[in-house]
């Protein structure tokens, strides 16, 4: 499942988006910014990186995901949904009483779902000892993580980077969710890692920076992993919270969003205008 | 004494009124801060900061830190009130607890915010129906579960009065008023709510005190009279109080938005056996089982913690009593 016109991935995210929205209307809040802040990477994972099969989501081979950032798990559902692990029915489902898609993902619960996340600071450990298990197969598998900049003030993370570069984890690749807010406010206000490509290149990992938002860029970036032969991977991903519907790009306030029908309707028209745009 | 309120009043969220007890407290004493782990408004900490920008430390999301630091702060003299989601604040902070804190004979107080199943379609990961067996064994420690505002607004005083680790939990979701603002409240001192003679039904926490409430009538209508205790203080518990309702009522059930492993229901079975006073009892609560999304009324009903189970449970152990008699 390669998808190579970056145009198209775009697409793809734009209609991934669509898909958080129908989330939020079933449920009638949900993590909104944190979601829209790393769709457009997990798309490209999806649609252009992984190794994965839809039908069969359990194949050996394959590349595995783990979103350290349990509460952004809308974004992950959104491009599992898009690419076929489960019929899009059940985005209609997202919180409800015994829901496959609890607010936090749950990986006995839906196909596709690698790690039961939503208790910060465990992904990057967890995707250390699949990198590692995996490497003992040889078949090729790597890992790929999302963890938040918030998140790592999480003591674990940190200890996930020791982990990593001491044992040579060159198939293990971190997004760095960096769009600067948490719950409580600005990052580099409430408690600040910067600069974060240094600290971790400190531990012996490989780093970039791009803008996590641009396809292009995201793209070239996992093209390029590993960035150097015997080290984790680091990808600094500048993003927007809140990025595909205006009023809630870079608000704290939209964390958790609670949106009224006006409002709603308001974030669906803007991604309909986009997918229109898109089309010339 | 606490004085009982008539009639049904919704209250607030305790979680907002522990915020403002915590403003007004820290208007006294200039030693309390408040000590956070990002998550803003969830427990109004910005309303804090506000007034205290100089006592308010939000350190982002470490909870381990969070327990030490605070541990840190009281060594110097400080009162911190350090808070977290429960299961973080007892799952994540389970070592940071027992060791920087109680160990080490902190003044540190723990708030604990949507305890049990009541952050819902959150699902699994963020219910915490172990947070009071995880820290119950932890020694000299205070467990509080206070029903209402009012019993929060006291809880959190003599927190702040009293040398020593508190837990607290601090429902999120809005309750009713139990008690009258001017009720007198003691450390370690259950409160009977509703007199009875055929079973007492021992409850903690605002949640699971309504549904015994609800039991209660439900039973009434049977001819059975059902007492209503809230325990208040899960730890020191109120061995006097369970004593006594189980040698005047002669069966028990306790109900408790927490795993019936090593919470509430397990304490007052403690006692029970402790003092050689074993009568019919039954455990409502949630059983041991990981959490699930939902609302708070459709998990209740699947855990089996509605009113009519305790009042089912309550039949049976009544009825074993009747058995025991003959
Ligand atoms: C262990 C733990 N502590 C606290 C929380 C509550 N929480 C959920 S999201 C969040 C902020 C995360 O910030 P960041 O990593 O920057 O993610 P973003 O807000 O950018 O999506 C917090 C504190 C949690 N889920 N897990």
């Amino acid at each position: 499942m390669k998808t190579d016109d970056i145009r198209e991935l775009e697409r793809i995210a734009a209609r991934c988006r669509q898909n958080v929205l129908r989330m939020v209307r079933a449920n009638g809040s949900g993590h909104l910014g944190p979601a829209y802040s790393c769709i457009d990477i997990v798309t490209a994972l999806y649609f252009h990186a992984m190794n994965i099969d839809p039908q069969n989501p359990k194949k050996e081979d394959r590349d595995i995901f783990i979103l350290s950032a349990g509460h952004k798990g809308m974004a992950q559902y959104a491009v599992l949904a898009e690419a076929g692990f489960f019929d899009k029915s059940l985005l209609d489902t997202f919180g409800h009483f015994k829901s496959p898609l609890p607010g936090h993902p749950d990986m006995h619960k839906l196909p596709g779902i690698e790690a039961s996340t939503g208790s910060l600071g465990h992904g990057m450990n967890i995707a250390c000892g699949v990198a590692l298990g995996k490497r003992q197969d040889g078949l090729g598998s790597r890992v790929f993580v999302i963890v938040g900049d918030g998140e790592l003030a999480e003591g674990s993370n940190w200890e996930a980077a020791a982990i990593a570069a001491h044992y040579r984890l060159d198939n293990l690749v971190l997004f760095l969710d960096h769009n600067g807010l948490q719950i409580s406010g600005k990052t580099k206000d409430v408690m600040s890692f910067e600069p974060i490509a240094k600290h971790f290149e400190g531990f012996g990992w490989a780093a970039r920076e791009i803008d996590g938002n641009n396809m292009a860029e995201i793209v070239a970036a996992i093209d390029s992993v590993p960035f150097e032969k015997g080290k984790p991977s680091l990808i600094v991903a500048n993003t927007i919270k809140g990025k595909g519907f205006s009023r809630a790009e870079n608000q704290v306030g939209y964390h958790y969003w609670n949106p009224s029908a006006e409002e709603m309707a308001l974030a669906e028209k803007e991604l309909e205008d986009l997918l229109m745009g898109m089309r010339t | 004494m606490v004085k009982l309120v008539k009639g049904t009043i919704e209250d607030i969220e305790l979680t907002r009124a522990y915020n403002q007890q915590l403003i007004a407290l820290a208007e006294e004493d200039p030693r309390i801060v408040d000590v956070e782990a990002d998550v803003g408004n969830c427990i109004f900490g910005p309303e804090f900061q506000k007034v205290f920008p100089d006592r308010y430390v939000n350190l982002g999301v470490c909870e381990q830190s969070l327990s030490s630091v605070s541990a840190g702060l009281s060594a110097v003299g400080l009162i911190p009130f350090c808070h977290a989601f429960a299961a973080f604040a007892s799952r994540r902070m389970c070592d940071q607890n027992y060791i920087s804190v109680a160990y080490a004979k902190n003044n540190v107080k723990i708030i604990a915010s949507a305890p049990g199943i009541s952050s819902g379609e959150n699902g699994g990961t963020h219910h915490a129906c172990e947070d009071i067996a995880l820290v119950r064994p932890i020694p000299n420690i205070v467990i509080m579960d206070p029903a209402d505002s009012t019993a929060m607004r006291w809880a959190v005083r003599k927190a702040a009065e009293t040398f020593g680790v508190f837990y607290i939990r601090a429902e999120r979701l809005n309750g009713y008023r139990v008690y009258e603002e001017d009720s007198e409240f003691e450390l370690g001192k259950a409160n009977v709510i509703r007199n009875g003679n055929d079973v007492t039904l021992i409850a903690e926490g605002s949640l699971i005190l309504n549904n015994c409430l609800k039991a209660a009538e439900i039973l009434g209508k049977k001819g059975i009279s059902a007492r209503v205790v809230d325990i208040f203080t899960i730890k020191p518990i109120d061995v006097d109080t369970i004593i006594r309702c189980a040698r005047e009522t002669g069966a028990i059930v306790t109900a408790e938005n927490h795993s019936i492993t090593g919470g509430l229901g397990s304490a007052v079975a403690e006692v029970l056996c402790d003092n050689c006073c074993v009568v019919p009892m039954k455990r409502i609560g949630i059983p041991n089982r990981f959490g699930e999304v939902g609302q708070p009324a459709e998990l209740m009903e699947i855990m089996h913690m509605t009113d009519k189970d305790i009042a089912e449970a309550a039949l049976t152990a009544i009825a074993e009593k009747r058995r025991n008699e003959k």
